[in-house]
C-alpha cells in the first residue's frame, strides 16, 4: 500500500521497527484502571485490550471519562490505580515524553509561534533526528497530509482544515506505537468533517498504525472504528463493533444513545419456542425472538430501530408459517419529517404508545407516500426487536 | 446620515484625545525643558537667560534666539560627573531589571497556574502593598536594614553571622528597594499573558518528547516574550530616572542621573544644566522603546 504513497516510506518502517507488534497482536492493554478528582470517580475500574493495527473509539457523553482515559494514555494524568501496558511494559507512571504515544490535540494546540514545518519538526527535534532526516521527514509528512506550500506559514494564516492536517502531521511525525485523537473532528463544519473522516481511515489503513479515537459523536465512532467502547460514568459499559453495538446493544442506555430508538416496557408473559411474548403496556402483546443469552422472566424492554419499522395501507401480505409471528400494530400517523433520505413517521398507536418508523425515500415521486392522520398498519418480525433488561 | 453624524463627533473626539494630552502635557512641557537647557544659568528670576519676552518686539525675540547655545549638552559630554551618572543609572537599571525578572517570572508563572479563584487572591496579595505609601515602604526599608534592624537580628539569632552587617548605604540596599518596589510592575504583565497561555500547548510540547525545561524554553518562554517585554519596560525606563530608592538607601559616593539632577536643580541652582541632563536621559531612553517596537514589527512581518 505505502508505494503507492508519493514520497513515503512510512507503513514499510513502521514494519521494519521491532517494537511494533504485528497487526492482530495486543499493544495495548489497560488493566482495571481507575482516577478520582476530589470526590468524583472519573474513570472507575476500566479494562481494554487494543490490538495493534487497530481503530479503537471511545464513544460516551461529555463527563463519561473518555477524555481522562485519553488523557492517562498519553501520560497527562497518572492513575490511582491498575495499569497500563504498552507492549508488554508498564508505562502508567511514565511522563508524557518518555512514552512512544502522541496525541492529537481537540483543538490542536499548535505553536502558535512556529511554522508548519517547525511545528511538523518539533518532535524530531526533541528526538534527536539529524537535520538532513529531519528535513525527509517533514516534507514527507506534507505531502502526506496534502500540506505543500504553507510550510512557512504561521497557525493563526491557516483555516480550520489546514490546521487540522499541521495537527495530524505533527502527532505522526515520530511514527509513534499510538496515535491517540481526542476529538480530531469536532471543530471542523460537516462536510469538511465527512471527507477528513474517510481521509484519516484511509491513512490508519495505509500506515497500520494504532489509533484511539475519542469522541462524542456516535456517527463518526461508527463511521470510521472497527471496534467501539461505549463509556458511561467512568465504565465501559459495551465494547463491541459498530454493528453489534447498533443491533445488539447491551443496555437500554447504550440503545437509546447510538442511534434512535423505540422503547416499550413490559413483561414476559409466554415461551414458544424460540419466540417470547412480552405483554407492553402502549404496544400490546410482541412477539420478539429469544435473545442468545436466555433470558428468565420478570420486566423487559422490547427495542425496535425506527427503520425495522414497515408501514403500509393493509396489514402485511400472510406468508405461509410466518403470519403468526409478525407483529402488527395498528394506528394513525401523527408526525412527518422528511429527511430527504428517509421520511421519519410518528405513528400514534391504537393501544396508546408512539411508534417511529422510518422509510426509505426510493423514489423521486412518491404517490404512496403517507399523509397526516392517515391510518396505517405498523408492522415488523420477532427478530427484528431486541430484549432489554428493565 | 444624521444617526451618523451624531455618533461620528464623540469618536472623533476620542480619536484625537491621546494627541491632545500628548500636546499639552507632554510636548508642550518638553519644549520648554529644551528652551531652557539651550540657555545659560544667571543670578535672575528666573535662573537662566535669555527670556523670551514677546512684548520685547521682533528685534529682542531675534536675539534672544540668537543667546541659545548647545554649551550645556557639550558639558555633560565633558564633565565625567554626568557620564558616570549615566552610565551607573543604566547599569542599575540593567541589573535590577535582570534581578526583577529572574523573580517576578517563577511568581507570575505559579500565579498563572493557580486555580481560578486563587488567582484572584494572588493578584489582591501583589497590589495589596501599593495601599500603603511608597515613601513610608522604603522608610520601612531602612528600617530593617539598618544596624540593629530586623534583618540583622535575624541574621544574628540564627547565627549566620557574628557581627551586624552594615546593609543601609550599600547598593544591596538599593537593590532590595528597586526589587520591592518594581516587582508588581514585572509580575503583573508576566502574569496577563502568562494567564492567557493554554496550559495544553505545554502538554502538546511534552506528548512531543519534550523534557520540561526543554518546553520551558521552546514553549512556555517565547511565547511570554510579549508580557516580558512589557514588563522589562515597565521597570526598566523609571528605574534609570528613579530617584528616591538611591537617595534614601544607596552610599552617596556614586550617584544616579536622577540625583544628579536634583542636585543641579535644586542645590546648584543650574536650571540650564539639569534641563539638559533631562534631554539627554530621554533620549537615551527612547533607544530601548524604539528597540522593543522594531523587534516587535519584525516578528510581525516574519509572520507574514
Amino acid at each position: 500500500m505505502a508505494e503507492e504513497l508519493p514520497g513515503t516510506n512510512l507503513a514499510a518502517d513502521a514494519a521494519a521497527r521491532d517494537a511494533f507488534p504485528a497487526a492482530g497482536q495486543p499493544l495495548l492493554r489497560i488493566e482495571a484502571v481507575a482516577k478520582t478528582f476530589g470526590t468524583f470517580r472519573a474513570v472507575d475500574g476500566v479494562s481494554l485490550d487494543i490490538k495493534a493495527g487497530e481503530f479503537f473509539a471511545l464513544l460516551g457523553p461529555s463527563g463519561c471519562g473518555k477524555t481522562t482515559l485519553l488523557r492517562m494514555l498519553a501520560g497527562f494524568e497518572a492513575p490511582d490505580g491498575g495499569r497500563i501496558l504498552l507492549g508488554g511494559k508498564d508505562i502508567a507512571q511514565a511522563l508524557p515524553h518518555e512514552r512512544p504515544i502522541n496525541m492529537m490535540f481537540q483543538n490542536y494546540a499548535l505553536f502558535p509561534h512556529l511554522s508548519v514545518r517547525d511545528n511538523i519538526a518539533f518532535g524530531l527535534k526533541r528526538a534527536g533526528m539529524a537535520r538532513a532526516d529531519i528535513a525527509t521527514r517533514v516534507a514527507e509528512m506534507v505531502a502526506l497530509v496534502k500540506l505543500e506550500g504553507l510550510e512557512k506559514r504561521k497557525p493563526d494564516q491557516l483555516s480550520g482544515g489546514q490546521r487540522q492536517r499541521v495537527a495530524l502531521a505533527r502527532a505522526l511525525a515520530r511514527r509513534p506505537q499510538l496515535l491517540l485523537l481526542d476529538e480530531p473532528l469536532a471543530a471542523l463544519d460537516k462536510k469538511l468533517r465527512e471527507s477528513t473522516q474517510g481521509e484519516l481511515m484511509e491513512l490508519q489503513r495505509r500506515l497500520g498504525m494504532t489509533f484511539i479515537i475519542v469522541t462524542h459523536d456516535q456517527e463518526e465512532a461508527m463511521t470510521m472504528a472497527s471496534r467501539i467502547g461505549v463509556m458511561k460514568a467512568g465504565k465501559l459499559a459495551q465494547v463491541a463493533s459498530p454493528r453489534e453495538l447498533y443491533e445488539a446493544p447491551r443496555s437500554r442506555w447504550i440503545a437509546e444513545f447510538v442511534g434512535d430508538i423505540n422503547l416499550f416496557d413490559g413483561e414476559s408473559k409466554l415461551r414458544d419456542g424460540h419466540r417470547l411474548v412480552i405483554g407492553t403496556r402502549d404496544a400490546g402483546a410482541l412477539v420478539v425472538a429469544e435473545p442468545r443469552e436466555p433470558v428468565g422472566t420478570g420486566r423487559f424492554t422490547v427495542a425496535i430501530r425506527p427503520e425495522k419499522v414497515k408501514l403500509s395501507r393493509r396489514g402485511p401480505v400472510s406468508e405461509a408459517g410466518r403470519e403468526t409471528a409478525i407483529n402488527t400494530l395498528d394506528g394513525v400517523i401523527a408526525d412527518i419529517c422528511y429527511l430527504g433520505g428517509t421520511t421519519t413517521y410518528k405513528v400514534k398507536l391504537d393501544t396508546g404508545g408512539m411508534l417511529q418508523a422510518s422509510v426509505a425515500n426510493s423514489a423521486r415521486i412518491d404517490v404512496d407516500a403517507y399523509s397526516l392522520n392517515q391510518n396505517v398498519v405498523a408492522w415488523f418480525t420477532p427478530d427484528d426487536c431486541v430484549v432489554l433488561p428493565s | 446620515m444624521s444617526s451618523r453624524r451624531i455618533f461620528a463627533r464623540p469618536a472623533r473626539f476620542a480619536a484625537i484625545a491621546p494627541y491632545v494630552w500628548m500636546a499639552l502635557f507632554f510636548l508642550v512641557p518638553f519644549a520648554f525643558v529644551l528652551k531652557i537647557s539651550l540657555s545659560q544659568t544667571a543670578i535672575a528670576q528666573p535662573p537662566y537667560e535669555p527670556v523670551f519676552d514677546l512684548t520685547a518686539g521682533w528685534e529682542a525675540l531675534k536675539a534672544a534666539f540668537a543667546a541659545l547655545s548647545v554649551d550645556n549638552f557639550r558639558l555633560l559630554g565633558s564633565d565625567d560627573i554626568y557620564v558616570f551618572a549615566y552610565v551607573r543609572s543604566l547599569t542599575v537599571a540593567v541589573t535590577a531589571t535582570a534581578l526583577l525578572l529572574l523573580i517576578g517570572y517563577p511568581i507570575a508563572y505559579g500565579m498563572a497556574r493557580l486555580p481560578k479563584r486563587w488567582q484572584a487572591i494572588a493578584m489582591v496579595l501583589v497590589i495589596v502593598p501599593f495601599w500603603t505609601s511608597f515613601l513610608i515602604r522604603i522608610y520601612a526599608w531602612i528600617n530593617i536594614l539598618q544596624h540593629d534592624g530586623l534583618l540583622n537580628q535575624i541574621l544574628l539569632a540564627l547565627h549566620l553571622v557574628s557581627q551586624p552587617v552594615v546593609w543601609l548605604s550599600t547598593d544591596t540596599a538599593m537593590y532590595i528597594g528597586i526589587v520591592y518596589s518594581y516587582l508588581p510592575f514585572m509580575i503583573l504583565p508576566l502574569y496577563a499573558t502568562l494567564a492567557k497561555m493554554e496550559p495544553v500547548l505545554e502538554e502538546a510540547a511534552s506528548d512531543l518528547g519534550a523534557p520540561p525545561w526543554q518546553v520551558f524554553w521552546l514553549v512556555t518562554f517565547p511565547l511570554s516574550l510579549p508580557g516580558v517585554g512589557a514588563g522589562v519596560l515597565l521597570c526598566f525606563i523609571p528605574i534609570v530616572g528613579e530617584f528616591v530608592i538611591p537617595d534614601l538607601l544607596a552610599g552617596s559616593n556614586s550617584l544616579m542621573i536622577g540625583q544628579t539632577l536634583w542636585l543641579e536643580f535644586f542645590t546648584n541652582k543650574d536650571w540650564p544644566v539639569a534641563s539638559a541632563a533631562a534631554i539627554v536621559l530621554l533620549v537615551v531612553l527612547l533607544l530601548p522603546l524604539l528597540l522593543y517596537e522594531r523587534l516587535q514589527k519584525r516578528q510581525l512581518e516574519q509572520g507574514r
